[in-house]
């Protein structure tokens, strides 16, 4: 295991032209251990271009990524990070138990067990039901058990908090503080305002 | 956990998934029997003709349910964001594509293999033929699902990429159906066989040694 102090992801002259548009350029950041950036923006202004650039899915056009001083082309990277989108990424025909299953055997184990992972998130005694009987919320939480099972130091999160109630956005910012104190990273987007007082939260403005 | 269990376990949710989702999987099987009993109707009552081209038949009919299950390979997991998840294991992509494969083709291939010896005694194919079919379509089909992962995982962020799959893929199944369905027409007239299942085995080894990789760099192409 590395040094987590050494965990830092960094971007570097990133840019990204979609359509003859472009996005965004020249876009700096470094991420030391322990923290979490966010970023912000109106609808169609490249967040989650950007997010899927540090993900790895897409080159930028400009500039690149580096995960503790490394590009990030190799699986180590990809051992080191979690990536909750769009969408929640689980089969509706399965159950959440068989699901979080996949998603161990594809990963690394975690702080977590699946059990423990399921309490966490509220949906103890759901093991054994289908994913297509949870609600959006139900699901949303599902796929962010998904952090907590696997081994990660960064979570990249696309609004994490789209479907969830009050009780279920508390929930997350927990989590993610949790995260952060046991210094891990963790880069994201949201339109609702973000409360995590004893994080230190960097603010990228894309326009 | 290790890169076997991550194929297993794939293989597994694959399989299992099939189970729930029956119909929609027993699509292929069904069009492969359907158009093979439609043959005999279409000629008529000449069991000379049928005889002679019942190789062909079962062999196009089999490429055809093949290509009418490739779109299934990854069209479920690209559409709720499993795939983006396997893209981002820390295993490599090319041998979990080639799980993904190995459980399409436990699913659409293996049940062609179960069918075809009815469907051919139905076509009024010698007995002695039946093994030599049953050896192609156990090395061929495997084939077929390996290249049609290539083009699927090309086409699989159009929208209507259907059209552009069958012009990529069809070109490549030719080989496999020539050397397949002659060696079964031989061995119906009592001829040796060995070379064409020869190169038959070559193309599976080939195929299952050269097709996850391209598979694999396609599918993060279409991520994008």
């Amino acid at each position: 295991m590395r040094q987590q102090s050494t965990h830092l992801l960094e971007g570097s002259n990133l840019s990204c032209v979609r359509d003859d548009r472009i996005l965004f350029e020249q876009l700096n950041f470094k991420l030391p251990a322990g923290h979490t950036l966010l970023l912000e923006g109106k609808n169609g202004s490249g967040k989650t271009s950007l997010l899927r650039i540090l993900c790895g899915f897409r080159e930028p056009d400009d500039g690149q990524v580096l995960w503790c001083g490394e590009v990030i082309e190799d699986s180590q990277y990809h051992a080191d990070m979690a990536y909750v989108g769009h969408l929640d990424g689980v089969k509706k025909e399965l159950t959440v138990l068989e699901n979080l299953k996949v998603s161990l055997a594809l990963g690394q184990p975690g702080t977590y067990s699946i059990q423990q992972a399921l309490v966490k998130v509220h949906l103890s005694g759901y093991d054994d039901t289908l994913v297509q009987a949870l609600s959006a919320g139900q699901k949303r939480r599902l796929s962010l058990a998904r952090l907590l099972i696997t081994h990660n130091v960064l979570w990249i999160l696309d609004e994490p908090f789209t479907s969830l109630d009050k009780q279920g956005i508390a929930l997350i910012e927990t989590l993610m503080t949790e995260h952060c104190a046991n210094g891990g990273c963790i880069v994201l987007t949201s339109h609702h305002d973000i409360d995590l007082p004893d994080v230190s939260v960097q603010r990228i403005h894309l326009s | 956990m290790s890169l076997s269990h991550a194929f297993f376990a794939l293989i597994r949710r694959d399989l299992v998934l099939a189970l729930r989702r029956r119909s929609e999987v027993a699509n292929p099987i069904f069009f492969f029997i359907l158009v093979i009993t439609l043959f005999p109707l279409g000629i008529g009552a000449q069991p000379k003709l049928l005889q002679a081209i019942a190789p062909g038949i079962i062999w196009v009919s089999a490429l055809l349910a093949t290509m009418l299950s490739l779109d299934s390979l990854f069209r479920s997991d690209f559409d709720d964001g499993s795939l983006e998840q396997i893209l981002l294991s820390p295993q490599p992509t090319s041998i979990l594509v080639l799980a993904k494969v190995a459980a399409h083709w436990l699913v659409t291939g293996l049940p062609l293999l179960l069918v075809a010896p009815l469907l051919a005694i139905f076509l009024g194919m010698p007995g002695d033929a039946l093994p030599i079919l049953l050896g192609t379509l156990l090395l061929g089909t495997p084939v077929l699902s390996l290249i049609g992962a290539i083009g699927v995982a090309l086409t699989i962020g159009l929208r209507r990429g259907g059209m552009i799959l069958s012009l990529l893929v069809l070109p490549l199944y030719v080989p496999v159906l020539i050397f397949a369905s002659n060696a079964v027409e031989m061995s119906s007239s009592g001829l040796p066989v060995s070379a064409q299942i020869n190169i038959l085995i070559a193309m599976l080894f080939m195929a299952l040694v050269l097709a996850p990789w391209p598979t694999a760099a396609a599918l993060k192409m279409s991520m994008n």
